[in-house]
């Protein structure tokens, strides 16, 4: 257990001209500048959200319309590379790979990944691999997230419905390019339905997140929105639910791969490997796990009711606070850009209409110039209704889509917490056991009955529990296990929630970037638009 | 005051310049300002009127005696009063009003008003009329005086009135004219309310836009470096949102004062038209059942009703030269009118488009920046 709330580095590469490492291990995080210098060449390219509708490029295409990406050896000696911890000293020339491109239809997100082949020496450079259980202060930690980048870019596309009726799924080409080693190629694709990616999420989550691991929540279910599908409606809604079902699926795999610790787990990689999956099937509602799950996620939320922790630290308890309320403000916001796409798919179809008429009035109209005005006029605003549109799937893609994410996420940050809680009463109820068990033993002691006090000995030393990860035989060093169990979570959540939150800023910044630019670009088009009909509208005689 | 009088009276004002510049409300009455200047003096004037006077004016125009072909007049519309009370709800006034009853302070309205005074000012027979004179110089009100009907003003919808609307025509320029007004008054109505509702939702939109901003500011978070970075990024999507409003508030407003005044005095011209030619269509039957009559009259009456077969006859053959004029003065103008609002249009919502386009660029270029700082 003690690798899994750290980096474990891949084997080392042994070609020293791959590029795919960069170091660009980022140490006054506080106070330079050069901190976000580095987070702007790193992180730039990382655009994860499609912005047109269109379906996906051919298959030979899908990473190759980014080739556009530059690289460029950066010497980083002098950007902030003294280290305040001997160890960092390796990491003295640095590769920064620049993705230059903006409208790729899936998503490119550099990750934060295990340190670099650079490292030579047995030292494993990462402090967090010490079996320390010292505080860290912030700057440390966040140190610890900034760490090489691994090419590793997943796009999900090509949705194909499979099957007829009520049996019908829709199947979704996951394609994977990397230079990462663990894995078997350089590219390659495998296809996957939606329980399967349900069934990824149990997988991790049943392995992670008893170690405080934030981890990604997968696209919501919709009996309403498969139905419409399956039945085999060939409206716009169902497009609509596959292509936002579709974003939904890759934004998630890219958060699950960001993560440095799930992207080891083998199950993650068998995942985007792997031919054929395992159905799973505990992913159905109504199923035996399934129902498990809900009396599960019951028992916790009367546990939570109950149990009150005796916080040490005040971190926990204000970040908590702050995590509900920021899910509380979030919440407000979507259903403000809710309403604003909904307005915005009104103005659509009103400009619809307006057009028609306008072209109907055009068509008796005699005098020809005045004529030709109104059916140019009619054209503008067909136009602008296009643009209309555009716009809206742009607010509620790169917006609303953001908000609901976070929303969710914000939801696993609380479990992270929750999870964290429960440690925490696994070791009080060991502490509150031992101390039993020595009271008889003090007890007997007094009693003066030697047979008896042999027992109770034996009872403290004894091992009553069966759990596969039992390594110990007395109680006592289970109640120190379960500290240092505690000690793990506690700072493994820390560092989760501060990388959550860098991770958060750095979103939604892209976002808006994003968000902004799709605005210019359709008031240019508006622009030309109004230049175009001008001439017309002065030709009238 | 002589109303109705036809002597020939020079309208005193430069035409040009009848302007209404302000509007006030007291409770539920709205009074204009109106100022033009005298012609022969760089004198102005200001009166003030409500809109009980200008339906006294429109009243006169009505009826005017001794002014031949006067049923061939297509008489500038006014349009219908505003009921400014509180219990008006924007709906009811949507209904009544269409277009007029949108903006600040009835500029629209004020804006209509302005325009019909410059009709009448600009029409050749009703400039000589001197209740509009009286109208714009004088500075006693002309008083609630309603006086005589004149010829009926609005369009009943009477089936009786609808079987004559459809009397076919003894002359194919008047048919044709006829069928055209009636395709053109429909589409010029369904055009203007639904450019009606692309404005309303603009102005959702814009409300919505603020909703949105105002919920991003509800975000802000000083505790520690990450909070602080995520404010930033929520402070700054207020802000471009907040333009986003403006801009449709922009582009809303402009829909509004040009194609939107502009397609609403179509469609309001477009129905005077139809009343004119309704009017004809009335004289029409009138002289096809005096022609029926005379012809089944007996001897003795026989002259008498030839005689006023003649007078009608007659008026009806004014009316339809009148009326040839009219359509034609009409479609001149009302192409130029239409051109005008077009440009004025298409030239402001450009300059918003610039505008704005400018706006997100700035706003984008400080977003890139904030990576760095």
């Amino acid at each position: 257990m003690s690798g899994s709330c750290g980096r474990i580095p891949p084997p080392f590469p042994d070609n020293e001209d791959q590029e795919a490492e960069s170091d660009t291990r980022v140490l006054d995080s506080d106070e330079d500048d050069d901190d976000d210098d580095e987070g702007e060449d790193i992180f730039t390219g990382a655009r994860s959200n499609p912005i047109t509708p269109t379906s996906a490029p051919d298959e030979g295409d899908i990473f190759s319309e980014e080739g556009s990406y530059i690289r460029s050896d950066v010497h980083h000696a002098t950007n902030g590379l003294h280290s305040d911890e001997e160890e960092l000293d390796l990491f003295t020339e640095a590769t920064v790979e620049l993705t230059l491109t903006n409208t790729t239809s899936q998503g490119r997100r550099e990750i934060t990944g295990p340190t670099a082949s650079a490292c030579n020496t047995t030292q494993v450079p990462n402090s967090i691999l010490k079996p320390s259980i010292v505080t860290k202060t912030t700057e440390e930690l966040e140190e610890e997230e900034s760490g090489d980048q691994f090419e590793l870019n997943i796009a999900v596309t090509n949705p194909e419905k499979i099957g007829d009726g009520m049996n019908a799924y829709m199947s979704y080409k996951v394609s994977t390019q990397t230079t990462l080693p663990m894995f078997l190629n350089k590219t390659f694709s495998v296809r996957r339905r939606f329980s399967d990616f349900l069934g990824l999420y149990e997988k991790i989550s049943a392995k992670h997140s008893l170690l405080g691991c934030i981890i990604p929540p997968p696209p919501q279910k919709s009996v309403v929105g498969m139905t419409k599908v399956k039945v085999g409606k060939e409206d716009s809604s169902s497009a609509e639910f596959v292509e936002k079902r579709r974003a939904a699926l890759e934004r998630y795999l890219q958060r699950v791969v960001a993560h440095p610790s799930l992207l080891q787990d083998p199950d993650v990689r068998e995942f985007l490997e792997r031919d054929e999956l395992l159905r799973a099937v505990n992913t159905q509602t109504l199923s035996g796990p399934g129902l498990l799950k809900m009396i599960n996620r019951a028992s916790d939320a009367v546990n939570k009711m109950t149990i009150k922790m005796n916080e040490s630290d005040n971190w926990f308890e204000s970040k908590l606070q702050e995590v509900e309320n920021e899910e509380q403000l979030l919440r407000r916001l979507h259903a403000a850009v809710d309403s604003l796409v909904n307005h915005r798919k009104e103005l659509c179809s009103n400009t619809a209409v307006f057009s028609k008429s306008v072209a109907m009035l055009g068509s008796v109209e005699e005098n020809s110039a005045l004529s030709r005005a109104l059916s140019q006029l009619a054209e503008v605003e067909d136009k602008m209704e296009q643009l209309h549109q555009q716009q809206a799937f742009n607010d509620f893609f790169i917006l609303a889509e953001l908000l609901a994410d976070y929303i969710r996420l914000l939801g696993a940050v609380r479990c992270c917490f929750e999870q964290r809680m429960k440690v925490w009463q696994r070791l009080q109820e060991a502490q509150s056991t031992l101390q039993k068990k020595r009271e008889a033993e003090a007890k007997l002691l007094w009693a003066n009955k030697p047979e008896k006090l042999q027992q109770a000995k034996d009872d403290i030393n004894e091992v009553k529990l069966s759990t596969a990860n039992d390594k110990h035989n007395t109680w006592e060093s289970k109640v120190s296990q379960y500290e240092r169990d505690f000690e793990r979570v506690t700072c493994t959540v820390r560092k989760e929630v501060l990388r959550f939150e860098k991770e958060k800023a750095r979103d939604f910044k892209q976002h808006i970037v994003k968000y902004l630019e799709s605005l210019l670009h359709t008031q240019h088009r508006l622009v030309k638009c109004w230049e175009a009909f001008l001439p017309e509208a002065k030709a009238i005689a | 005051m002589t109303e109705g009088s036809s002597a020939e009276a020079e309208l005193s004002v430069r035409v040009s310049s009848i302007r209404i510049t302000d509007v006030t409300q007291d409770g539920d009455v709205l009074t204009f300002a109106i100022a033009s200047q005298k012609l022969n003096s760089s004198a102005g004037v200001c009166v003030f009127r409500t809109y009980e006077d200008f339906d006294w004016l429109q009243q006169s125009l009505f009826s005017q005696e001794n002014l031949p072909g006067l049923h061939g007049i297509i008489f500038p519309p006014l349009p219908s009063k505003a009921l400014p009370s509180q219990s008006n709800t924007q709906t009811k006034a949507l209904k009544q009003l269409g277009f007029l009853a949108l903006g600040q302070a009835w500029q629209s309205y004020s804006k209509a008003l302005e325009f019909y005074l410059q009709q009448v000012a600009t029409h050749p027979t009703l400039c000589k009329c001197n209740a509009l004179d009286s109208f714009l110089i004088n500075s006693e009100s002309p008083g609630r005086q309603r006086g005589r009907k004149g010829i009926f003003n609005r369009l009943s919808q009477a089936v009786e009135e609808m079987r004559k609307e459809s009397h076919k025509d003894v002359d194919n320029f008047f048919q044709n004219e006829r069928i055209k007004n009636t395709n053109l008054a429909a589409l010029s109505k369904v055009a203007t309310e639904k450019l009606l509702d692309v404005v309303m939702t603009e102005q959702k939109l814009a409300l919505a836009c603020g909703h949105f901003s105002t919920s991003l500011h509800l975000c802000v978070n000083q505790d520690d470096a990450a909070a602080v970075a995520f404010s930033k990024v929520c402070l700054k999507l207020s802000d471009i949102i907040e333009a986003v409003k403006r801009n449709f508030e922009k582009a809303g407003s402009s829909n509004l004062s040009t194609l939107g005044l502009g397609l609403d005095l179509e469609s309001r011209y477009q129905e005077a038209e139809k009343e004119m030619l309704f009017r004809r269509t009335c004289k029409l039957i009138e002289l096809e059942t005096v022609k029926k009559s005379t012809e089944k009259a007996k001897a003795n009456k026989r002259e008498v009703m030839e005689a006023f077969q003649k007078a009608v006859e007659k008026e009806f053959s004014l009316i339809s030269s009148v009326a040839k004029q009219e359509i034609e003065r009409f479609h001149s103008s009302r192409v130029n009118v239409l051109k005008n609002f077009l440009i004025g249009w298409c030239e402001q919502q450009l300059n918003t488009a610039k505008e704005f386009a400018e706006l997100y660029s700035q706003h984008l270029e400080a977003c890139r920046n904030m990576y760095t700082e």
